[in-house]
């Protein structure tokens, strides 16, 4: 920025670079300027590697994307592959489907996520006091989100929820007998409870998540303040509201955040546990079966742009939070 | 029963016991309120602990039942231990060759991790200890891709991959499995390289230290907890994910999960089969996991907790 018009002002930036120019500010000026864009250039070299790769995998078929999906392109019709206009644009706002898929995906997001923070945090207060086992409770809880989503999704599915022999139906069932009853009540979990047998299931992962994250957060709570607090005689509750709480938000805000962006793309559980029945079918999942099931690349290739749009409309309110909590730390320095 | 309960019935009487909280307040404060908590709340974190593991307990113990046993209800807990179901799974006796997925997907997540690491360090290194103009710019802008739903790009990489004869194809997995992990890798990093200590650096090049030198003796300390940590999570996001491989590949590259996904839809008795197959395919994940529990933490908040 000004390093090239104006040498002698500092460099912007944590790493104030002491050129030889910078210390014979008034020598030279052609000279100079030249070295500074060499040195910028020097500068810029490492990182380009990973910028073009990044460039080039994910905004160049995006825009490849884009125009797919102005084109009618069904695989299955080759002959009449050409440009339609907005034709699939019309047929992505009028599909009833898409609709639906919008607003499960909205659902399962703010479900998912808002549950998992609120236990998340429960379980991280639980897990800041002192117990024994502390340890060992810690790595219990961390083990579901370890699970290979898939490989926990068909344990949800299968060793789980089956209704003639899942675990919840047979623990109702073996409660139940132990009380002399015949049979315990069986549920029909999938089919009666579709959308929230896969919220359960991604809760479960999901919360150790929120709580790994919360739980570092309380422990470099400053434990001073809230021994002055308790000396001034606040309460649990005020510690919590005044103190823990508001230092907590940025864990919170970064746990929401990397939550949200996951789970808006969650595929493997809808996939595997219902296979997008029922009103399950989340947009990740209707764009997939769009283009596998349908072989329509030209409405798959239009679900996808306005999915896209959708997402950078959150993402720049998200982005904001995080760019937040990201001038802390730049003031910080 | 009720000859315990007595005496502690008295001192339990409502207006008893609020009177005498309050009371008692302020002494357990400067005493040990902690320690007179703790048992219940410790009570209370393993039951919750418990109740999340408990899933995963029932996997592995379902794992090491005979399919009959496996699918009583109510269930049958102490059922006799058997090795069938890995039998099964491994093909002993089944014909299924679990082999193949599982090592193309230990391929693909450690390649593609190695290549993150190559091009996300000097990334990072830019960013942070000699930052580029613009550079908040830059990070902002590896975040942003990864918001971008990576079903939106799906169909592309598919034809481009079709035209190039390149589906079922691990390297086709292994470079998008680097540009999916790349973005984090490069915050991760960065956060870690910020760390170094700026006046080190300096100081050490007045006195003539080479730049092979300065990244040994002074950012290598600093950097490589944060690279372990990096390379552990890009290590997990590339053996679960699922939309990829099952996209771009079938018999040949398929990976893991692509695997599991055969046992989606119930096909008779083969519950204990199923909860072996994905205690098998998570054991890498669970092991890793488990070793690096720190460097879980730092990896999962993009290096903003240390």
């Amino acid at each position: 920025m000004s390093s090239t018009t104006a040498p002698s002002a500092p460099a912007p930036g944590p790493a104030p670079d002491l050129t030889p120019a910078q210390r014979t500010p008034y020598q030279q000026p052609q000279a100079e300027l030249a070295r500074s864009k060499r040195e910028a250039r020097r500068r810029r070299l490492p990182l380009l590697p990973a910028l073009i790769f990044v460039i080039a995998m994910t905004q160049l078929p995006f825009l490849a994307t884009i125009v797919i999906s102005f084109m009618d392109y069904r695989a299955l019709r080759p002959d009449q592959r050409g440009f339609t206009g907005f034709d699939n644009y019309v047929a992505v706002f009028t599909n009833p489907s898409i609709r639906s898929a919008v607003v499960t995906t909205i659902l399962l997001t703010v479900t998912v996520v808002g549950v998992s923070l609120v236990l998340g945090t429960l379980i991280a207060l639980l897990l800041d006091r002192k117990f024994f086992g502390r340890a060992a409770v810690r790595t219990m809880m961390i083990a579901p989100f370890l699970i290979v989503p898939v490989a926990a999704a068909l344990l949800w599915k299968h060793a789980l929820f089956n209704p003639s022999y899942g675990l919840f139906n047979g623990t109702l069932n073996a409660i139940w007998q132990f009380f002399g009853a015949e049979r315990g009540p069986q549920v029909a979990w999938l089919t009666r409870f579709p959308l929230l047998s896969i919220e359960l299931s991604l809760i479960w992962q999901w919360t150790p998540f929120m709580m790994l994250i919360l739980l570092a957060g309380l422990q470099s709570k400053p434990h001073d303040v809230v021994e002055a607090a308790r000396m001034d005689g606040a309460g649990a509750w005020q510690i919590f509201r005044y103190i823990t709480f508001p230092h907590l938000r940025r864990y919170l805000e970064l746990g929401g955040l990397l939550g949200a962006i996951y789970i808006v793309q969650n595929f493997d559980a809808v996939f595997t546990i219902t296979a997008g029945a029922l009103g399950t079918a989340n947009l990740p999942y209707t764009i997939y079966a769009t283009f596998f099931q349908r072989q329509d690349y030209g409405l798959a290739s239009a679900q996808g742009v306005v999915v896209v749009i959708g997402t950078i409309i959150i993402a720049t309110f998200a982005l904001r939070t995080v760019s937040s909590l990201f001038d802390d730390e730049e003031n910080a320095r | 029963m009720s000859t315990i309960s007595e005496p502690t019935s008295t001192s339990t009487n409502p207006a008893v016991a609020a009177t005498s909280f309050k009371a008692a307040r302020p002494n357990k404060r400067r005493g040990g309120v902690e320690k007179k908590d703790h048992w219940a709340w410790g009570i209370l974190a393993w039951a919750v602990g418990l109740l999340f593991v408990a899933p995963v307990l029932w996997m592995v113990l379902t794992s090491f039942h005979s399919e009959v046993d496996a699918a009583t209800n109510p269930p049958s807990v102490f059922a006799p231990l058997t090795l069938d179901a890995y039998r099964n799974f491994f093909g002993v006796t089944s014909g299924s060759e679990p082999w193949p997925p599982l090592l193309n997907s230990l391929t693909a997540s450690v390649v593609s991790t190695i290549l993150v690491l190559v091009l996300a360090i000097p990334a990072a290194y830019a960013l942070s200890i000699k930052p580029v103009k613009k550079w908040t710019d830059v990070l902002f802008f590896f975040l942003s891709t990864k918001f971008l739903p990576i079903v939106a790009g799906l169909l592309p990489l598919f034809l481009i991959a079709n035209e190039l004869r390149l589906l079922d194809n691990i390297n086709t997995l292994i470079i998008l499995y680097t540009s999916m992990n790349l973005p984090i890798a490069v915050w991760m990093m960065r956060s870690f390289l910020a760390e170094v200590p700026v006046e080190m650096l300096e100081a050490a090049a007045l006195d003539g230290a080479g730049l092979i030198t300065l990244l040994r003796r002074v950012v290598a300390p600093v950097a490589l907890p944060g690279i372990a940590a990096t390379a552990l999570i890009c290590f997990i996001f590339s053996w679960n994910e699922l939309l990829l491989a099952r996209t771009l590949t079938s018999l040949v590259a398929g990976t893991a999960p692509s695997f599991l996904t055969g046992f989606a839809t119930s096909q008779g008795l083969f519950l204990a089969q199923v909860c072996a197959a994905a205690f098998v395919v998570s054991l890498p994940v669970l092991a890793a996991g488990f070793a690096a529990q720190d460097k879980l933490v730092q990896g999962l908040s993009l290096g903003a907790v240390k």
